[in-house]
């Protein structure tokens, strides 16, 4: 290229004319608490995150509504990242440099949590993650409130076991989710009694199981126990209630239903299947009906609701709540209080802090789809996050940082 | 033996549905040369076509069978006259148009019914076969299939129109020089691939859960098959997907679907090194 001195100067004056454009950002506008919200509320991943999204600002509603956290309000600063990995680390970025809030709460898939742990975790601003995942996580600065594996196939497991029979076929999502989940499935599945006849891994594109469907039944298991994810897995349902299985062959799941998926499946295609989890439409508790009373006078329907929203719900108010006890919003006394057995009542039941993992112990419930509703079979209350408890102590390390594969 | 039957009721189901898959790409890659990358997002719109026919009281049937194919052909006749007239004989400009065209109907569809999972479930019971119980919608899928590719012969061996459409494929400026208004058989044609791959989309919606971004899942396997199947349509995507659709099935069953679909792959590279024209480059060639 030729750059004549007229050239760069002109560019110089350009560039400074589009500098002086981008608005002024105060450092610190006012007194305010402000909580920073990083989710995918666009994209092929919206159907998670914009419940997501709702939660956090019907939380931060109620919490303004009834005063704020220690006299201050919360200003609250989203982020779309569309689905988006790099725009993770782009908006992670200008939460804790530019808008430098107190607190993170977002990410949906385990890779967006990894592009923006390390960058909070160096400009020391707390992190909260709401959602079900692989387990494993050990960072001081995180706090982590969905059910990890364990926490779900412990009570899973061994009562379909009980209840079906003892030869289990196991179909998995094929990266670091279904391998772990589907290795916590075998474990239980051994220590009830049974024995798992073949796992089976499935990368997310797959959308034909026809073969599979033959493979499973010359394999004749009493049960078989799902943990695919997505939107082509969706088909392997329709697929194996159309060849009539679902009347001969039960079915659990560690997955299905996240999404709310059991609204696209048609009644004849999802009744039976059992799933256990820490949120259902169909609690009975005041706290919950108090939660969908809320939502429906804010955004009008309930439908949408799921796992990962009640999750994020709690996770904000978890966060609030130990503001309110450390008597600031600063980042090591919230810690502090977080890891001083916090907990609060959420819609989901009764949410603890474990403070060795800074994950979460809470009720996880037994349910079975049933005309499109998850019907509550059986309460577990207080769970322990057993899985990541068997790796990591931030008690004894609290300088650990990592993600920690779990031999079983 | 029930198993073996079985296995040969998925390898033509497999079969089947690559045809079926396909038959649109066939017409358009196949016939006109034209490299339409947006041929999943016409099958994908053919599946949302028949989800909401559906929704709207419709029978399944009518809904797969004619709406979709409606729906979609006259989307194809809009893009044909818009964009693909202008780039005929331009490969590459036709391949980034059909690319943009695919993002956009990929966003229009999201910005209409939002980017969840949607779908209907198959018309037809599963069967018994000995001990095994089977979809009863793969031998739906299977007589369709035959039907579409007797169709497909048929018009082009026995019709005048189809006997001018290929005329004009080979050479359009005799076809012209003879008379033909061949602008209008290359927008027919087009409109006919689109047709076939909305019928496509429509059959195989009661197998899937359905979202915007689901033409991704056909397109590679629509072009292999086209592209192994070489410069005959009917022949050439016989004996393509006959072959790629039994390979791929016995690595299914003999290991995982994914080694199935590493086989497919596999088998196409290995056949395009040897056929580098596709199979009817070397056998059958000639035929339709």
């Amino acid at each position: 290229m030729n750059l004549t001195r007229r050239d760069l100067l002109a560019g110089a004056a350009a560039l400074a004319t589009t500098t002086s454009l981008v608005p002024w950002v105060p450092a610190h506008a006012a007194e305010m608490i402000k909580l920073g919200s990083i989710l995918d509320t666009s994209g092929i991943f919206d159907a998670y995150g914009k419940p997501m999204q709702k939660a956090t600002e019907l939380a931060v509603a109620e919490i303004n509504a009834a005063g704020g956290l220690n006299g201050e309000k919360i200003e609250l600063v989203s982020y779309d990242t569309q689905s988006d990995m790099a725009l993770y680390t782009q908006y992670g970025q200008q939460l804790a440099r530019q808008d430098k809030v107190d607190v993170v709460h977002g990410g949906i898939l385990s890779a967006s949590r990894e592009a923006i742990r390390p960058t909070l975790r160096k400009s020391k601003t707390l992190y909260f993650y709401n959602v079900q995942y692989e387990g494993g996580v050990c960072d001081r600065n995180i706090f982590i409130t969905g059910v990890t594996p364990a926490q779900q196939a412990a009570v899973l497991i061994p009562n379909v076991v009980k209840d079906w029979g003892k030869k289990v076929y196991i179909l998995a999502a094929d990266y670091n989710y279904g391998q772990i989940t589907a290795k916590w499935v075998t474990k239980y599945a051994q220590e009830a009694g049974g024995e798992v006849v073949s796992t089976d891994f499935f990368p997310l594109d797959v959308a034909d199981f026809g073969s599979t469907i033959a493979k499973i039944q010359s394999a004749a298991p009493d049960l078989i126990v799902s943990a695919l994810v997505g939107g082509a897995h969706l088909s392997f349902y329709r697929q194996w209630a159309a060849a009539g299985l679902n009347k001969k062959i039960p079915m659990a799941s560690t997955t299905i239903g996240v999404g709310n998926e059991h609204k696209v499946l048609t009644p004849e295609e999802g009744n039976g299947i059992r799933v256990a989890y820490n949120y259902s439409h169909e609690l009975a508790s005041p706290t919950n009906q108090a939660f969908l009373k809320k939502w429906a006078e804010k955004f009008g329907n309930t439908d949408d609701i799921h796992e990962l929203a009640v999750s994020t719900y709690q996770g904000v108010w978890l966060w609030a709540e130990a503001v309110k006890k450390a008597g600031t919003q600063d980042r090591m006394p919230v810690i502090e209080a977080l890891e001083a057995d916090l907990s609060i009542e959420g819609p989901g039941g009764k949410v603890t802090i474990d403070p060795k993992t800074h994950h979460a112990t809470l009720d996880v419930h037994l349910m079975e789809f049933q005309d499109q509703k998850m019907k509550v079979l059986e309460d577990f209350s207080q769970r322990p996050p057993l899985d990541t408890q068997a790796v990591c102590d931030l008690q004894a390390n609290p300088d650990d940082n990592q993600q920690y594969e779990i031999k079983i | 033996m029930d198993l073996a039957a079985v296995i040969l009721v998925e390898i033509l189901y497999a079969v089947a549905s690559l045809v079926l898959i396909g038959a649109g790409l066939a017409v358009v890659f196949g016939m006109m040369r034209v490299i339409n990358l947006a041929h999943g997002e016409f099958m994908m719109m053919g599946g949302y076509a028949t989800i909401v026919a559906v929704n709207l009281g419709i029978n399944v049937y009518v809904a797969m069978i004619i709406v979709a194919p409606i729906v979609v052909g006259l989307i194809g006749l809009v893009v044909e006259r818009l964009v693909i007239r202008h780039l005929y004989g331009r490969l590459v400009d036709t391949m980034l148009a059909t690319w943009g065209l695919s993002l956009l109907f990929i966003g229009l569809v999201t910005m209409i019914f939002g980017n969840t999972t949607t779908g209907i479930s198959t018309p037809i019971s599963g069967l018994t076969i000995g001990a095994y119980q089977i979809n009863g919608y793969n031998f739906f899928i299977i007589v369709v299939a035959v039907i579409l590719l007797l169709a497909v012969f048929a018009v082009l061996r026995w019709t005048r129109v189809g006997l001018v459409a290929r005329g004009t494929m080979q050479r359009s400026d005799i076809a012209s020089a003879i008379g033909h208004n061949t602008s209008r058989i290359y927008m027919v044609t087009f409109v006919a691939g689109s047709a076939l791959a909305g019928l496509a989309g429509g059959i195989l919606a009661p197998l899937v859960g359905l979202v915007p971004s689901s033409g991704g899942a056909y397109i590679a396997k629509a072009f292999i098959t086209v592209i192994v199947g070489g410069p005959s349509i009917i022949a050439g995507l016989m004996s393509s997907a006959g072959l790629l659709g039994v390979v791929a099935q016995i690595f299914t069953f003999a290991a995982t679907p994914v080694v199935g679909e590493v086989a497919l792959l596999i088998a196409a590279v290995i056949l395009l090194r040897l056929l580098p024209q596709g199979i009817t480059g070397r056998f059958l060639k000639g035929r339709l």
